[in-house]
């Protein structure tokens, strides 16, 4: 047994977009066992439900957040609606959708792009990022936001996106689909990257069971899991199967959310086929809420949790939400043992951790 | 079309001694741990353990009320993921748990704040001076 | 903005952020926006870097990292506040664990505003600082030239 020392990695890196801080003890190179210590980024989200109704809520909600600020709030706002059971016309479930779809794109494709520079890729990333830029400027163009657009409200959505919009939406897929086609041959066919990814922090489908995986990474260990099945928003009038890999490595992470991208960009053409017209957006609620619920709703990084509970108060008594990276950070912690020193970086990426989910 | 599901949504209510048994029966029922969630209601505390199923998409909460000076066990011996909730519940409201697997002794966000989210501690103080 | 002698270096660090303001200021330095033709670079380490953009506001732990990361960076330094965050604690103001913005530890100069702080606002406060920082380095030239000077002629 070699000596034992510890390496601390975080919170400031190159690889990091965000500060986490683990604490590695190693061996030699080997990385014997791996805790995490969060709290760089805890703001105390949970503790605004005593200042904010439970309308202003969702703006703050969609703030937990930056990459996926519009499913933190249609999941907030589908858990209240739930609460006061009220029903949301069926074009804003539509528009849900396609929102919801584009933010899985532009997430994965943020993803991808910080990956291809986390094993030193550059211009792999650059091309990643070019196209998500394309998806950006939907999402502005129909919103008027290119991240955070509040266009959720408990009851339905604010704005509509018109019939032109989304034939520009149709058409840009399209565009997007090609050029992604070029950058997934090269993520899962390129000589380099394969031998930079391929068995490389495995975790087995019994592991990733007991460990309470969620999303990509439970998927890419074969568990096939997908909160989109519960029918949420217009995902029961929508063909789709979860996309599963069976080996569990960091190949089969990328692999999945490579074609989780072609995936959304399917459901977003069905979305838009089916589209009915309808001028109702919303459904009014009146009243305040009274009872809990807890929603379950597919993120790009996993199944997110979000508990309200409300005592017939304008505020709510509690709100909380258990965000995918933070099921998923048990799983990094046993995945990060008996790899070595220089995996760690990027084997850290492939969870795809986003930390201000983690710590709201 | 894709076929859609939609499972059973249960809450039970148990009392502290019998939480172990019902995290285990569902552990070999082959749940997995979804979410772990205390709230401080009416000078109460609601922890919330859910366990979902991942081919049936059923879920699953059980729900312990306790008062703020009673001690809850850990589950984490059963289910290990659960050391970071469990972390979290008593460091933001400052629920009791006994033997967690990795206590952070209410280091692991690092707040200032004495239990935030729970009791208010000068409530608390306000009233043994009184 | 015209002629700049120097090739400041960038250093990015996430305070409390939601994320929505990095992945901004990463997106402004990608090649869509480019905010590089300026003639800045982004870096990792804190010792070779000359501006510091923060992004999120500041909480009771963090409050040490971003007051030691700015200790470490050369003098003369730009610090550029990013987003509404940054500058005043934004919607997160009357969180339990959030002190307020970048300001509450170290002294900012320029203050981005936006939620989230547009690209081409980032780009603007880049520039700004990319003077700002021509401007103090001259000052400090001519400090460092007026000490030699003294300590020659004493």
């Amino acid at each position: 047994m070699g000596k034992r020392s510890v390496i601390p990695f975080g919170p400031q890196h190159p690889v990091l977009p965000e500060p986490i801080h683990i604490d590695l003890v190693i061996e030699d190179e080997k990385v014997v066992e791996a805790i995490p210590s969060v709290g760089f980024i805890h703001r105390g989200l949970e503790s605004l439900v005593d200042k904010r109704d439970y309308n202003q809520m969702t703006y703050v909600v969609e703030r937990t957040c930056g990459i996926c600020s519009f499913q933190h709030g249609m999941g907030y706002c589908e858990a209240m609606e739930h609460v006061f059971g009220v029903d949301v016309p069926a074009r804003a479930k539509y528009l849900r959708t396609i929102w919801a779809e584009l933010g899985r794109m532009h997430s994965h494709l943020l993803w991808l792009g910080l990956l291809a520079d986390g094993f030193g890729y550059e211009n792999l990333f650059y091309q990643c990022w070019r196209v998500r830029e394309k998806v950006l400027d939907m999402q502005e163009m129909t919103s008027g936001g290119r991240l955070i657009f509040s266009v959720n409200k408990v009851g339905g959505v604010i704005k509509d996106i018109e019939k032109e919009k989304l034939d520009i939406i149709l058409k840009t897929m399209d565009e997007v689909e090609e050029e992604l086609t070029v950058i997934k041959d090269t993520f899962l066919l390129d000589y380099s990257v394969q031998s930079r990814l391929q068995g490389v922090g495995i975790v087995t489908k019994e592991q990733a069971h007991d460990l309470g995986c969620a999303g990509p990474f439970a998927r890419a260990s074969g568990i096939r899991t997908d909160m989109r099945k519960l029918g949420y928003a217009a995902y029961p009038d929508l063909d789709f199967e979860p996309i599963i890999s069976a080996t569990g490595d960091s190949y089969a992470r990328c692999y999945c959310r490579i074609m989780e991208i072609f995936q959304s960009i399917d459901l977003i053409r069905q979305a838009i086929g089916k589209i009915p017209n309808e001028t109702d957006l919303f459904t009014p609620v009146k009243g305040n809420p009274d009872g809990e619920y807890f929603m379950r709703v597919e993120q790009p990084r996993g199944e997110a949790v979000y508990y309200v509970k409300a005592s017939g108060k304008q505020y709510l008594d509690r709100f909380r939400v258990r965000t995918p990276t933070f099921a998923n950070l048990p799983g990094l912690c046993e995945m990060l043992k008996n790899t070595q020193l220089s995996d760690v970086g990027l084997l850290v990426l492939t969870i795809d951790p986003c930390i201000s989910c983690t710590e709201r | 079309m894709g076929e859609v599901i939609h499972p059973e949504e249960k809450l039970v209510e148990i009392g502290t001694d019998q939480l172990l048994t019902k995290v285990m029966e569902l552990k070999k029922a082959g749940y997995r741990l979804s979410q772990a969630c205390a709230a401080y209601v009416n000078e109460k505390f609601e922890l919330s353990y859910s366990f979902a199923e991942d081919t049936t998409y059923q879920y699953t909460t059980l729900r312990v009320v306790i008062d703020t000076d009673t001690e809850v066990p850990s589950i984490t011996d059963i289910v290990p993921p659960a050391v970071f909730y469990e972390n979290e519940m008593k460091e933001l409201f400052g629920v009791k748990i006994q033997m967690i697997s990795l206590d952070y002794n209410n280091k692991f966000y690092r707040i200032e704040a004495e239990t935030p989210l729970g009791p208010k501690p000068d409530a608390a103080a306000e009233g043994k001076e009184a | 903005m015209a002629n700049v002698k120097r090739s400041p270096w960038l250093l990015h660090y996430d305070g409390s952020s939601c994320n929505g303001c990095d992945i901004e200021v990463l997106a402004s330095l990608t090649p869509v926006y480019d905010a590089e033709r300026f003639g800045v670079i982004n870096t990792g380490d804190p010792m070779q870097a000359d501006i510091f953009l923060i992004t999120g506001g500041v909480n009771t732990q963090n409050a040490k990292t971003v007051k030691q990361l700015y200790d470490q960076m050369p003098r003369p330094k730009v610090v550029v506040a990013v987003g509404v965050c940054a500058c005043t604690g934004g919607v997160f103001k009357d969180c339990y664990n959030i002190l307020g913005g970048a300001d509450t530890v170290i002294p900012v100069d320029i203050y981005v505003p936006g939620c989230a702080a547009r690209p081409q606002a980032i780009i603007d406060g880049i520039v700004q600082a990319v003077e700002l920082f021509e401007k103090r380095s001259k000052e400090h030239d001519e400090k460092v030239r007026s000490q030699k000077k003294g300590s020659e002629v004493a």
